[in-house]
C-alpha cells in the first residue's frame, strides 16, 4: 500500500515540476505576479511529494517487502539495517530517485531562502530547477522506475552487492549527489540570469553560497569514495583515474573554478560572462558524469548494470540543457558587459590564472577520459587511457597552481606589484624550501617527486598562514578576522595538505608481497611481520577466513593485524578486507591472499607514508569551505532579503 | 576605458590560447606511454607486441588452467576461443577471479608470456568487460547471460 503511494507521490510530483516548469516562467515574461507566485508554493510541494516518494521506497527496503522487484534484486533479510536503509541508493533506480529529491530539495531551498531575490528572477530559477526535474522524474518513470512489483514474490532478495556493505560507501552517494545535483542550482541561476539579462553583484552573491555548498558536499563526497576504496577494494589505491572517479572530479575542478571567478563578479564586477559560461558547464559536467556512470559506455570497474536505453535518454537530457543553456548563453552574453578593468597583475588577474589552470586540467581529464572512445569509432582501434598519461598530463598543472596560489591569494584588487607581494611570502617560501632539501637529503637516492610535492604544499600552507598573519599582525585580532579569510586560508591549507600528502605517499610507499609461513617472521622497511594464525569463522551473512599478523619493529610490538578475506553466500561473491594500523604519519596495510599448497598463505604488505592527511586535507577544504558559508555576509544578505520581502508582498497583493 | 577593457580582454584570451596549447602538448606528450592498447588473445598470437610494449588483454580464463598456491606468482590463460595465451601475475588476484570467467590485465609479452603488472577486478558478477565481449563475439563463441 505505501509503495503505491510512494509510486502516485512521484508521478504527482513530477506534475507539479511541469507546472513549475511553465508557469512561473511565462509570469515572469508577461509581469504577471500571480503566474510568478506559482513557484513557491510548487518548488515546496514537489520536494514533499518526493520526499514522501523517497521514504516509500526506504520503508520497502526497510520492512525487506519482497514483492517489490528492486527490493529483491538489491537486499535481504538477514543485512544488517544500517545496509537496508543504504540499500535504497545502492543501486541505480534508488539512487536516480535520490537524485531527483536532491534536484527537488534545492528548489525548495531556493525557494525558502530566495526571499530578497528580484521576483522575476526567483521565478525563472525555479522554473529552471524544475525542468531539471521534470527531466529526470520522466526518466525515472519510463526507464528506472523503482517502485515495479513482481508477480511472484520470491521468500528472499539476492543482497546487496557485498562491496557496498560498508558504512563509508553508505555515505558516499548523498554527498557525492548533494554536489553533483547542487551545481544545479548554479545552472538555475545562470539561466534565468541570461533569460534576465542581468548579471550583478548581487547575483554573484547569490549564486556563491550555492557552488559552494556544493563544491564542500562533492569533496566530502569525492573524499568518501576515495577512502572506501582504499581500505576496501584491498588494492592499496586510493585513486585510480578510473573513469567514473574522473566523472566526479571534473565537476570539482570547474566547481572550484566557477567559486572563484564568481568572487570576481561580486567584488568587482568583471567576468560576468566567463562565470555564467563556468556554471552552465559545471553542471553539464555532472551530467556527462551520470552519462558515463549510467550508459556504460566506457570500461570501468564500478559501472552500475546498466543498458543503452538508460544511456541514450540521459543522452538527450545533457544535449537539451547543455546545448540549450549554451545556445542562449551564445545569445546573450553580449549584455554581459564588465563594470571594472583591472591590471594583469592584481588578484583578478590572479583568480583568472586559478581559472585557466583548473579550467585545463578538467579538459585533460577530460580528453583522457574520453579518448577511449574516441579512438574506438575514429581509428577502431580499442585503447585505454591509464594513470601514466593522467600523471604526466594533469599534475604538472596542479604544480602550478599550488605554486601560484599563495602569490595570488595576497595580491592587491585592481592593480598590484609582483615584488611587493613575494617580499612579504619570503619567510613562507624559505621555510618550504628547507623543508624540501630536508627531504631530499634525508630520502635515499629517489626521485625528486616527494622534496617537490612537500615544497609546494608546504608553501601553500605557510603561505595561507602568512596570508592570515600580514592582515592583522597579531593573534587577537586574526581571531576577529571575518569567517570568509578563514574559509580560504584553511580551505588553501587543505590543498596544500592533500598536495603534500599525495606526492609523499606515491614517492615514500614501500610494498612487498610474499608468502608466509605460519610462525615465520619477514621483514617490511622497518617492520617485522608474523602470520600468526589463520582462522575460518562465520559473520552475520558471510564466512570469513581471518589471518592474524603481529608487527614488531625493533623488539617492540606495533600492532595486532587481522586482514579477512570474505565469501558473501547468498550474492556469491568473495571480498578482501584489507586490515590497516592507521597512524599519524604512516599506514600499515595488509591483505591476505591464497592458500598455497606447502601450507603458506600469501601476504601484500605496504608501507602507506601520510596515507591519512590526503583525507586530512580534504576534510580541511570541506572546512574551510563552511567557515566562508557561514560568513557573515551571506547572512546579512538573507536577512536583508526578509526584510524586503515584507515590503515588497504589500505591492503584489496590489497588483492582483 | 574601454581601450583598456579591449586589452585585458585580448591579454586573457591570449593566456588562455596559451594554456590551451600547452595542455595539447601535454596531452601529445603523455598520451605516447599513458595508452594501453587493447589486443585479444588472436591478435597476440598472430602479431606479438615487442617485449617493451605495454598492453592489455582480455578473455576468458581458461578452464582448468589455474595454478594458485604456488608461491606468490599466479599463472593461467586466458583466451578468445581462437588462441590462448599463458599468463603470469605477481599479486593477490581480484576476489571475482575464477576460471571461466573474463577479465582484463594490463602487462607486457615477454618470451610468449604476458606478464601482467595489473588484473582488473568487477565489482558484481553479470558484469563482463565490453572488449571481452568483442573479443569472444569476434571468435562467434560469445554466449549471452541471459539467453
Amino acid at each position: 500500500m505505501i509503495t503505491e503511494l510512494g509510486h502516485f507521490a512521484l508521478i504527482l510530483a513530477f506534475m507539479i515540476a511541469i507546472v513549475q516548469m511553465v508557469v512561473p516562467l511565462i509570469g515572469a515574461q508577461k509581469r504577471w505576479p500571480g503566474w510568478m507566485a506559482v513557484a513557491e508554493p510548487a518548488a515546496q510541494a514537489q520536494f514533499f511529494f518526493t520526499a514522501f516518494a523517497f521514504g516509500a521506497l526506504v520503508w520497502a527496503f526497510v520492512t525487506s517487502d519482497f514483492s517489490l522487484r528492486l527490493v529483491t534484486l538489491n537486499s535481504h533479510s538477514a543485512k544488517p539495517m544500517l545496509y537496508k536503509i543504504s540499500g535504497t541508493w545502492g543501486n541505480h533506480e534508488g539512487s536516480m530517485l535520490l537524485w531527483v529529491l536532491i534536484v527537488a530539495l534545492f528548489g525548495a531551498l531556493a525557494s525558502v531562502f530566495g526571499n530578497g531575490l528580484p521576483q522575476t528572477l526567483k521565478a525563472r530559477v525555479l522554473a529552471v530547477q524544475a525542468s531539471i526535474g521534470v527531466a529526470f522524474f520522466a526518466f525515472i518513470l519510463f526507464t528506472s522506475n523503482p517502485f515495479l512489483r513482481l508477480s511472484v514474490p520470491p521468500f528472499d532478495g539476492q543482497d546487496l552487492n557485498p562491496l557496498l556493505q560498508d558504512p563509508g560507501l553508505a555515505f558516499h552517494p548523498p554527498f557525492l549527489y548533494l554536489g553533483y545535483v547542487g551545481l544545479s542550482m548554479a545552472f538555475s541561476f545562470a539561466v534565468a540570469a541570461l533569460i534576465e539579462g542581468r548579471v550583478d553583484a548581487a547575483w554573484a552573491r547569490w549564486v556563491r553560497p550555492w557552488t559552494l555548498a556544493a563544491w564542500i558536499f562533492l569533496t566530502i563526497g569525492i573524499a568518501l569514495g576515495s577512502w572506501w576504496a582504499y581500505y576496501e577494494l584491498g588494492w592499496g589505491g586510493f585513486w585510480f583515474w578510473d573513469p567514473v572517479e574522473n566523472a566526479s572530479f571534473m565537476p570539482w575542478l570547474l566547481a572550484a573554478a566557477l567559486l572563484h571567478s564568481a568572487i570576481v563578479v561580486e567584488k568587482r564586477e568583471a567576468l560576468k560572462s566567463w562565470t555564467i559560461l563556468l556554471a552552465i558547464l559545471a553542471f553539464g559536467f555532472s551530467l556527462i558524469g551520470t552519462f558515463i556512470v549510467r550508459s556504460g559506455l566506457l570500461t570501468s570497474v564500478h559501472a552500475f548494470a546498466n543498458d543503452s536505453e538508460r544511456g541514450i535518454f540521459i543522452l538527450m537530457i545533457l544535449a537539451f540543457f547543455t546545448g540549450g543553456a549554451l545556445t542562449l548563453f551564445a545569445a546573450r552574453a553580449q549584455s554581459m558587459q564588465a563594470r571594472g578593468v583591472f591590471g594583469l597583475v592584481s588578484r583578478e588577474g590572479a583568480l583568472v590564472t586559478n581559472n585557466i589552470l583548473l579550467a585545463v586540467g578538467c579538459f585533460v581529464v577530460f580528453f583522457g577520459t574520453l579518448w577511449p572512445i574516441v579512438a574506438e569509432m575514429a581509428f577502431d582501434r580499442k585503447l585505454s587511457v591509464g594513470p601514466p598519461f593522467f600523471n604526466a598530463a594533469f599534475t604538472p598543472f596542479m604544480v602550478l597552481l599550488g605554486a601560484a596560489l599563495p602569490i595570488g591569494a595576497m595580491m592587491p584588487w585592481k592593480r598590484g606589484k609582483l615584488r611587493r607581494t613575494l617580499y612579504k611570502l619570503r619567510y613562507a617560501f624559505g621555510l618550504a624550501l628547507a623543508l624540501a632539501v630536508l627531504a631530499w637529503a634525508m630520502q635515499t637516492g629517489r626521485s625528486g617527486l616527494g622534496p617537490i610535492g612537500l615544497f609546494v604544499g608546504a608553501w601553500v600552507v605557510f603561505g595561507a598562514a602568512v596570508d592570515l598573519w600580514g592582515r592583522t599582525g597579531s593573534l587577537g585580532r586574526m581571531l576577529r578576522l571575518p569567517r570568509a579569510d578563514w574559509g580560504k586560508a584553511t580551505a588553501h591549507a587543505g590543498l596544500g595538505v592533500t598536495i603534500f600528502a599525495i606526492a609523499g605517499l606515491t614517492a615514500w610507499e614501500q610494498e612487498d608481497i610474499r608468502v608466509a609461513q605460519i610462525g615465520q617472521p619477514f621483514t617490511v622497511g622497518a617492520y617485522s611481520l608474523t602470520l600468526d594464525s589463520v582462522e575460518r569463522a562465520r559473520g552475520p551473512n558471510y564466512f570469513t577466513t581471518m589471518g592474524t599478523v603481529s608487527v614488531r619493529r625493533s623488539g617492540s610490538d606495533v600492532a595486532v593485524l587481522y586482514p579477512e578475506k570474505r565469501d558473501y553466500p547468498v550474492a556469491k561473491m568473495p571480498t578482501t578486507e584489507a586490515a590497516i594500523d592507521y597512524r599519524l604519519l604512516r599506514d600499515l596495510y595488509v591483505v591476505i591472499g591464497d592458500q598455497q599448497d606447502n601450507g603458506g598463505w600469501t601476504v601484500r604488505t605496504y608501507i602507506k607514508p601520510l596515507a591519512n592527511w590526503i583525507w586530512g586535507g580534504c576534510l580541511l577544504m570541506a572546512l574551510g569551505g563552511l567557515l566562508s558559508l557561514s560568513d557573515r555576509r551571506f547572512r546579512v544578505a538573507a536577512g536583508a532579503g526578509r526584510g524586503q520581502a515584507g515590503s515588497v508582498k504589500p505591492t503584489g497583493v496590489a497588483a492582483e | 576605458m574601454k581601450n583598456l577593457k579591449k586589452q585585458r580582454r585580448i591579454q586573457v584570451v591570449a593566456l588562455a590560447v596559451v594554456a590551451l596549447v600547452v595542455s595539447t602538448v601535454a596531452i601529445g606528450t603523455a598520451l605516447k606511454d599513458g595508452i594501453n592498447y587493447f589486443r585479444s588473445p588472436s591478435q597476440v598470437v598472430e602479431t606479438p607486441p615487442p617485449a617493451s610494449e605495454v598492453f592489455r588483454i582480455g578473455g576468458l580464463v581458461e578452464d582448468g588452467s589455474l595454478i594458485r598456491g604456488q608461491g606468490e606468482v599466479v599463472r593461467f590463460s586466458v583466451t578468445d576461443g581462437g588462441a590462448t595465451v599463458p599468463v603470469t601475475f605477481t599479486g593477490v588476484l581480484p576476489d571475482l577471479f575464477e576460471e571461466n570467467q573474463g577479465m582484463v590485465g594490463t602487462g607486457s609479452l615477454v618470451n610468449g608470456v604476458f606478464e601482467a603488472s595489473e588484473i582488473l577486478a568487477k565489482h558484481d558478477e553479470t558484469y563482463m568487460p565490453k572488449e571481452v565481449v568483442d573479443a569472444l563475439k569476434e571468435q562467434g563463441v560469445y554466449q549471452d547471460p541471459e539467453s
